[in-house]
């Protein structure tokens, strides 16, 4: 209404007042002429809605016969039960080797209850279970638990085949069974720390959640239950036949060698992938044993330690290429130059002295301190470098941090660094004392040197594209740093690691177990062979680390890496590196030995 | 001046009632109606006999009951149908403050006959839903605050019908009963809608419903799951739903005969929301049309009826009334085939229930006699174009 009329036009009133009219009759007559009018414009607008109102209407009924003619069109399928294995199978990604071979799958199996008030006869059950399962159950307390009031049990997590169909014959329908995915390991031991394990997490009667324990299982733990990925498994940069032959080798080693445990880790020095990580002794992932130590048991001590990551250990002589490369970086040396080698050498209040008191002084080149491993040259060139120089460089190669490994062990494996840096610490870290790494860390040290001192970042995932890290040494120093342990190789203390064609490079290392009640133990070690292969275009590196071995073929004991560690390593590369796919690098057979035949 | 004066024979101007309902009821829609309380004598025969024999009762004695309830039904609907909009209106609005009160002291007096909502007042020989009987009352209430507010100097109808509605709502989910609920905000809806809801605000409402579903479905993992566990094609064949579209597919186009459905022993509630799978199953799709069609019917035509209508009142009325009794109608066979999620509603007329067929009765009645021929004074509408 643009203009508002009055309802009481003065003009008419006053004229009709003038007549003896009714003026309200007036009123009246414009209020139903004014409604009239508002009640066409409603129904003119409530024409089209109601229109469009009885539009919608026809339309749903029929899309609703619509739908019911197709329903009636099709045929009726048999009722099936709605299985609710949907739900559970495929609820967690495979893990797979590098080649895709399964380490990590899932298989159907069910779970044993009771709905004790179904139970026909409790008593037969119970001593039927006790027989078919003789070493987890006992007629007694299964009989007490169906008879103690409450109506529903667990018996067992999973059921073999052979374990359901004999539960079924029992026939009691009390016994149910509730499907489980359970997670398999089927190469049973084989890379156990890696994969480290898998339990049932909430559980119901139509399934359970499988949730990872250790290892990777733990540390992928959302990406492995993460719905939008189920059917991708997860690929890790492990090489299974590779895994089989190294943990196949350290066996045998370290029972020759009298070790009480072994590590060994295998790494691509160009992407950072773990081609195999091994600790021993080992244990069955599909059966975890009780985490639950003994009193008076090291950690260590368990089959569940994990010895090549959470195994910190002082590593010992392995640690000098460290200073003789920062040494040559830094244009402090070269690789000739002559070092005071002359022990024992005195420093304060402290002596150090050369294995066996040897002296190999007066003066030794930097090449022939890393070849003899001397404690007294690798001393002064680390005093030349000086302490906060020598701790920005360890720090760099990562050995001052837990390994970025994606282990869920792996944040915990802190190195013992010392919290003072005088001088005596920078002489004996350079010689790898006071100072203890995991050998995972020390392997990826190694790799930063052999990648041309490009930094490594060590991975389980499988990886195509080469590592990008920072640079960290000069490409120059780097090879002059595999130079000198490819000497250590073959002049030096690791003489029995050379393998025919591959070109062994690397450093041994012995260092004595601290003793919890201060000071060191004289006759238990750690031995380490870091080794860098083939050492003219080095490709992968190898640490083996050996506890507490004695090798016992000679006259006295020896505790020596050289002795121990070093022929263990030689023979792992002698089996893997052709299954790594690298060529022997053979000799050129000389022409007049052999007569070229062609026909 | 004469007849004033000597009070000659009043003579009736007036046509007598019944030939004049008979001309001017709806007669497509009053045949709709009885055709399809038959339909559901007819399947009550089928349907309900599982049921009887459960409580252990004569095989038809439902069908006799429901025979009993139908006639009173059709009884009311009838006498209802003769009544003037105005006289509607009076009986209307003392209808609703009565089944209003009934709602509220239900949580009182009310029994759950161990189904777990508070909705009936049990009389021994009967029970009655009071919510089946407010939702006429409601509409009529509605309609006449609607209507009233667009007149000058009117009351706020629109906000007090709605606040009405709210005040139902809240009772209904109380029970808890949000089909109900639902219903009789629709019925609101539909009447605010043809009394000229601002184009603007529904606008925004249904933007508003659209981008909360969407952000909902996006957010809420839950609601998503719900959304697609009824999207998906699987269902769970045990389920009402599942035996329900097996019973559809069973019967075909032409059904599995009479008397040999299955459904009927299996489904709970075969009798009152799943009837129309009793149909489907032993009649086939042809009956199942026929119903549609006879609900498309009463529907359609009567809104197409009203838009002829120049009364607001009865307009609105008629209009909420068609809107509710077809909505009822649709939601029922759409839970069936799996368009709608389900929700308890009964299929007016067909399903089984006292309460359910008088006040679909009393729904119907009121229906009709909103969309009888009137006089629409469309000379003076004319002329009043005229005179603008």
């Amino acid at each position: 209404m643009t203009t508002r009329t009055p309802l009481r036009p003065l003009a008419r009133i006053l004229n009709a007042r003038a007549r003896g009219e009714n003026p309200d009759a007036i009123e009246r007559e414009n209020l139903r002429l004014r409604h009239e009018a508002i009640r066409d414009r409603a129904r003119g607008r409530a024409q089209l809605r109601l229109l469009f109102l009885s539009l919608c209407f026809f339309s749903a009924f029929t899309v609703i016969g619509a739908r019911m003619g197709m329903l009636a069109a099709t045929e009726p399928m048999e009722p099936r039960s709605a299985s609710s294995s949907a739900d559970i199978t495929a609820g967690r990604a495979e893990i797979q080797d590098r080649n895709g071979h399964v380490l990590a799958t899932n298989m159907m199996t069910h779970a044993l209850y009771v709905q004790t008030k179904d139970l026909i006869d409790p008593a037969h059950v119970a001593h039927e279970l006790a027989r078919i399962f003789p070493e987890d159950m006992d007629e007694a307390s299964l009989y007490k638990r169906f008879t103690d009031g409450r109506s529903f049990l667990w018996v067992r997590k999973v059921l073999s085949p052979e374990q359901m169909q004999q539960v079924h014959e029992i026939g009691d329908p009390g016994l149910l069974f509730g499907p489980r995915e359970m997670r398999l390991y089927p190469n049973g031991q084989l890379a156990a720390h890696v994969l480290g394990g898998a339990s049932f997490g909430a559980e119901g009667v139509d399934s359970a959640e499988v949730i990872g324990v250790a290892g990777i299982e733990k540390a992928m733990d959302a990406r492995l239950r993460d719905p939008s990925q189920a059917g991708v498994p997860v690929q890790l940069s492990l090489d299974l036949t590779i895994q089989s032959a190294i943990e196949d080798v350290l066996g045998t080693g370290m029972a020759m060698m009298n070790a009480k445990g072994a590590a060994a880790v295998l790494m691509d020095v160009q992407t950072g992938e773990i081609v195999s990580l091994a600790s021993l002794p080992a244990f069955d992932p599909n059966d975890r044993p009780n985490p639950v130590l003994p009193k008076g048991a090291e950690p260590g001590d368990s089959p569940l330690f994990n010895r090549a990551v959470q195994g910190v250990y002082e590593l010992g002589s392995a640690f000098k290429i460290f200073a003789a490369a920062q040494a040559m970086e830094l244009g402090l040396v070269g690789p000739e130059t002559m070092v005071d080698a002359n022990a024992p050498m005195v420093w304060g209040k402290f002596k150090i002295k050369e294995f066996e008191n040897h002296n190999y002084g007066p003066l030794l080149s930097v090449s022939d301190v890393i070849a003899k491993s001397s404690n007294v040259g690798t001393a002064h060139i680390a005093l030349m470098i000086g302490g906060e120089r020598q701790q920005a460089f360890l720090k760099e190669m990562g050995l001052f941090d837990p390994s970025p490994v994606e282990l869920i062990e792996a944040p915990y494996a802190k190195p013992i660094v010392p919290k003072r840096w005088p001088d005596i610490t920078t002489i004996t870290v350079s010689y790898g004392h006071g100072i203890a790494a995991s050998p995972l860390s020390l392997a990826t040290a190694y790799a930063t040197i052999a990648n041309g001192g490009i930094k490594v970042t060590p991975t389980l995932l499988k990886r195509t594209e080469p590592m990008e890290g920072a640079r960290v040494m000069r490409p120059e120093t780097a090879a002059e740093a595999v130079k000198m342990l490819r000497r250590v190789v073959t002049e030096g203390t690791a003489s029995l690691g050379e393998v025919p064609g591959y070109n062994v490079a690397g450093k041994t290392g012995t260092a004595e177990k601290p003793n919890p009640q201060g000071g060191y133990y004289s006759d238990r070690v750690v031995n380490t062979f870091a080794a860098v292969f083939p050492a003219d275009n080095p490709r992968y590196v190898l640490t083996v680390t050996l506890d507490e071995p004695v090798e016992t073929t000679g006259p006295k004991p020896r505790r020596t890496a050289g002795w121990t560690a070093v022929p263990v390593a030689a023979e792992i590369i002698r089996r893997a590196a052709p299954l790594l796919g690298l060529k022997p690098q053979v000799d050129p057979v000389p022409p007049d030995g052999l007569t070229a035949v062609s026909n | 001046m004469t007849e004033m004066v000597y009070g000659s024979m009043p003579s009736r101007v007036a046509e007598p009632v019944l030939p004049r309902w008979w001309r001017t009821i709806d007669k497509w829609t009053l045949t709709a109606i009885l055709v399809l309380f038959g339909i559901g004598l007819l399947l009550g025969l089928a349907a309900s006999v599982p049921l009887a024999q459960r409580n252990e009762l004569d095989p038809y004695y439902y069908v006799q009951r429901q025979a009993a309830f139908g006639g009173m039904a059709i009884f009311v609907m009838v006498a209802i149908s003769m009544m003037s909009p105005e006289m509607v209106r009076r009986l209307g609005v003392l209808g609703f403050g009565l089944a209003f009160m009934a709602l509220a002291l239900l949580p009182v007096f009310g029994t759950d006959f161990g189904k777990g909502a508070v909705r009936w007042f049990s009389f021994g020989f009967a029970s009655v839903q009071p919510s089946e009987f407010l939702k006429p009352g409601f509409i009529i209430v509605s309609a006449w605050l609607v209507a009233a507010s667009g007149d000058l100097n009117g009351p706020p109808g629109k906000a007090l019908s709605f606040a009405l509605a709210v005040t139902i709502v809240l009772f209904l989910a109380l029970q808890p009963d949000f089909g109900q609920a639902m219903l009789v905000l629709f019925g609101w809806g539909v009447i605010y809608f043809v009394a000229g809801a601002p184009m603007l605000l529904i606008g925004t409402i249904l933007g508003l419903t659209g981008a909360g579903g969407f952000i909902a479905y996006n957010s809420s993992e839950h609601f998503a799951r719900r959304i697609n566990g009824f999207l998906t094609s699987e269902v769970d064949p045990r389920s009402q739903i599942g035996y329900a579209t097996n019973a559809i597919q069973e019967g075909g186009f032409f059904g599995v005969g009479v008397g040999e459905g299955q459904v009927k022993w299996t489904l709970p509630d075969a009798h009152t929301d799943f009837i129309i799978a009793v149909a489907a199953e032993e009649y086939g799709l042809v009956l199942v049309l026929v119903i549609l069609a006879l609900y498309a019917t009463i529907t359609v035509r009567s809104l197409y009826r009203l838009t002829r209508e120049r009364d607001p009142f009865t307009r609105l009325a008629g209009t909420g009334l068609a809107c509710i009794f077809g909505v009822q109608a649709m939601i029922n066979m759409g839970v069936a085939v799996r368009l709608l999620p389900a929700k308890g509603m009964t299929l007016p007329f067909v399903s089984y229930g006292g309460s359910s067929v008088i006040a679909a009765g009393i729904t119907v009645g009121m229906l009709l006699a909103m969309t009888r021929s009137r006089p629409q004074s469309q000379m003076s509408e004319i002329l009043a174009r005229g005179r603008r």
